[in-house]
């Protein structure tokens, strides 16, 4: 079990390293480059002045180098223009004088994920402040998705081809054909819109940042959880459908143990099982949810930070979401692993 | 003139629909009738479930076939007429001539274009990329992931560790780093497209050669003509006037696709085929243990003929189901493209554009948006359906 852990982290740790450079490589592409030095300095910026820009930013280094730097493995750089000193481990242009003596070290390994240049504020603080905004969403998501969804699939299998049957089930095959955007749309459009006149909710999520109430927090929760949900509750549907049919339920029935009993205290810890796992892989689609609902709603988390980053080529940002979300697959597909083992004990890891 | 009510309104839609209820109805009809020697597709009519979800599939396709001959269209998607900005469904175009169609029928965008014909086209743009996508995500799938299962070791390690490398990857940022004006400057689309647009002629090449090449005189000229074309088929697909990559002269040339499709669709392929890498490698995986398996490897067949005459029609029951589902997966792709304005051009009518075009103003106007969300929700539904009947005929025998 430890070794198996040790390893998947050991795995782990090459995907993100992989992903992120191949993350670092595609923003560094030169127009890229080009996009960041006219965006950061003008728009009608010479070839000359786009060239300068970027080698007094560090830019025009060699990609490996730069990548380095930013693991933190080579010391950062350091450039000298007409005005004074530039570096990868201090912000702005400092006179020479000020300028560090020892050659110094600024990556992820010390702890320093460098500088987002839409934003103008250090990217680690940036990103868990709105991870701790998207966190406050997929909370709520979490708590009205995953009851709901082994509820639907739980009562669904629980008489195969009964009429709550099969009204279940198409709902869940609904929920499964509608993506964040359409639902989402259809939502705001019907409850939130002057045009239909119910306005029960709020078409915009920003308020909910500071303080989230039903009015303007229900919407968004409810488009990211309902699209996860036929998931799930299919899954566990099938699942239920199989140890409904299983012998030790028909051995149940024959001592005439009362229905309720059955699916209550036999069947429902084994129909779980599966569940579980699909539960935990679902993660990476939520993500992909939360980046849809973010845009939306207009609720500025880290969905809407990732948005932001990827639109404007910001280096430093994007590689740091793209780490938090690499990590969050990989953990979440490690714990599926793990407590699929630890469910079932007929499975052993290896 | 006056705004058509809502019954008018509907009743011109279904009117304008009657090429598609015409070929749905030939189509159902003729199926129906010969379902007993249709094999699964006409085992589907015996499906309530399957057969609906395969109405609103065909729907869509007849939809977009005949909106691409301009037959359902009422007006052109991309023209603008003065006036009709935001109008409500139903409002008369005002400077209408006499053999214009005299009516916004699902009402006018923000940018005064004709919200039905936007949508009819939008059908289009979805049917045409979304099943090819598919395809080559399967043909990648299936080249790569068959020798992953059936060799193992080594060459299963390094493809699975490659295909969950692209599929921890979040989509939307996947996305975001191919389909930019930057990057689509650099090339990389067009090179990711080279490499895997290559998989559907190698598999096809090896599927002809592991069956006949114990008769070399009917395999080489088939091979010849069959690599021929595709390869064929193959440049004028990548090579593109004023883009990377440029190889073949303009007369021999094909047909062109603007780099913004081309994009999407590479985009779309590459995230898809990982996926189908996994469910083929494990079927293969299971497969490979079979009885006739071991027949074929002690009468001696090579590898490639066990894995692709062996292996891959027995699997043909979940790989089909797959794409269905898959299909609608790639749409659901599609609109995300679209909804965050990314690959296609701003005025392309494909619905996620439309939809993102909408959702801007939607608490005041509902009549851009709705239309576009409720035809893609509906063609996915139709493909989950699809699928469904199918796996329920499928696992009767």
């Amino acid at each position: 079990m430890g070794i198996f852990v040790l390893k998947r982290i050991g795995v782990m740790f090459l995907t993100a390293l992989c992903l992120t450079f191949v993350v670092f490589f595609i923003t560094n592409l030169y127009p890229n480059l080009e996009k960041i030095a006219k965006t950061q300095g003008n728009f009608r910026m010479s070839e000359a002045e786009v060239e300068r820009y970027l080698a007094a930013n560090g830019y025009s280094q060699p990609i490996l180098l730069k990548y380095a730097q930013w693991v933190g493995i080579a010391p950062g750089w350091i450039t000298e223009i007409d005005e004074g000193v530039r570096g990868r481990c201090f912000i702005g242009t400092v006179s020479s004088v000020e300028k560090p003596t020892s050659r110094q070290y600024c990556g992820v390994l010390q702890g320093y994920w460098g500088h987002s240049t839409v934003f103008k504020e250090d990217v680690g603080p940036l990103v868990i402040e709105r991870l701790a905004l998207t966190g406050k969403l997929m909370f709520w998501v979490l708590l009205l998705m995953l009851p709901s969804a082994l509820l639907v699939g739980v009562l669904a299998g629980m008489r195969e081809g009964s009429k709550t049957d099969r009204s279940l089930s198409a709902f869940s095959i609904v929920t499964t054909a509608t993506p964040e955007y359409v639902s989402g749309v259809i939502f705001i459009a019907v409850f939130a819109s002057s045009a239909v006149g119910l306005k029960w909710f709020k078409g915009t999520a920003t308020a909910a940042m500071e303080d989230a109430s039903f009015a303007n927090f229900f919407l968004p929760v409810f488009t990211i959880a309902l699209y996860g949900m036929g998931y799930i509750a299919r899954m566990t549907r099938a699942s239920m459908t199989e140890v409904m049919t299983a012998q030790f339920i028909r051995t149940a029935r024959l001592k005439g143990v009362s229905f309720r009993a059955i699916v209550l205290k036999h069947a429902l810890r084994n129909a779980l099982i599966a569940p579980f796992t699909v539960i935990m892989l679902q993660f990476p689609w939520l993500l992909n949810g939360v980046v849809i609902v973010e845009t939306l709603f207009n609720y500025k988390g880290f969905g809407w930070l990732l948005v932001q980053a990827a639109g404007n080529n910001d280096i430093e940002l994007l590689l740091a979401v793209s780490v938090v979300s690499v990590v969050v697959v990989l953990v979440t597909q490690l714990i599926s692993d793990i407590g699929y083992a630890f469910l079932n004990p007929r499975i052993a890891i290896s | 003139m006056e705004p058509l009510s809502w019954g008018t309104i509907v009743g011109l839609i279904l009117w304008r629909l009657l090429p598609v209820w015409l070929a749905l109805a030939i189509l159902l009809s003729v199926s129906a009738f010969y379902k007993r020697r249709l094999g699964l597709y006409g085992k589907l009519y015996d499906s309530p479930i399957g057969l609906f979800g395969f109405s609103l599939v065909a729907f869509w396709v007849f939809v977009g076939l005949f909106g691409a001959f301009d037959l359902i269209i009422t007006h052109d998607p991309l023209t603008q007429i003065s006036g009709m900005k935001n109008k409500p469904p139903g409002t008369a175009v005002a400077s209408a001539s006499s053999d214009d169609f005299g009516y916004y029928l699902l009402g006018g965008d923000n940018l005064a274009r004709d919200v039905f014909s936007r949508v009819v086209k939008g059908a289009w743009i979805v049917i045409q990329i979304a099943p090819l996508a598919t395809l080559f995500a399967f043909m990648v799938g299936i080249t790569l992931g068959l020798p992953a299962g059936y060799f193992g070791r080594r060459l299963d390690v390094a493809l699975s560790f490659l295909s969950n490398l692209i599929l921890a990857f979040p989509v939307i940022l996947l996305f975001y780093l191919l389909v930019t004006p930057e990057v689509i400057a650099t090339g990389l689309p067009s090179y990711m497209a080279t490499v895997l647009f290559i998989f559907p002629i190698i598999f096809s090449a090896i599927l002809l050669n592991s069956r006949f090449h114990t008769r070399p005189k009917l395999r080489t000229p088939l091979l010849v003509v069959v690599l021929g074309l595709f390869l064929w088929l193959y440049t004028s697909l990548i090579s593109e006037p004023g883009s990377a990559i440029q190889i073949l002269p303009k007369f021999v040339d094909l047909f062109d696709i603007s780099g913004g499709v081309l994009v999407v669709f590479v985009s779309v392929v590459f995230v898809n085929a990982p996926t189908v890498f996994r469910i083929v490698r494990s079927l293969a995986l299971d497969i490979k243990t079979r009885d006739y398996v071991a027949a074929a490897q002690t009468r001696g067949e090579g590898s490639w003929y066990i894995m692709l005459w062996e292996i891959l029609p027995n699997a043909r029951g979940p790989l089909i189901v797959d794409f269905c589902l898959r299909i609608g997966y790639t749409i659901i792709l599609l609109g995300t493209l679209g909804f965050f304005g990314l690959g296609l051009p701003p005025e392309s009518p494909d619905w996620g554009t439309t939809i993102n075009g909408g959702r801007k103003l939607l608490s005041i106007y509902l009549h851009p948006a709705l239309p576009p969300a409720f035809a893609l929700l509906s063609l996915v539904l139709g493909l989950n359906l699809l699928a469904d009947g199918l796996r329920e005929e499928s696992l009767k025998d």
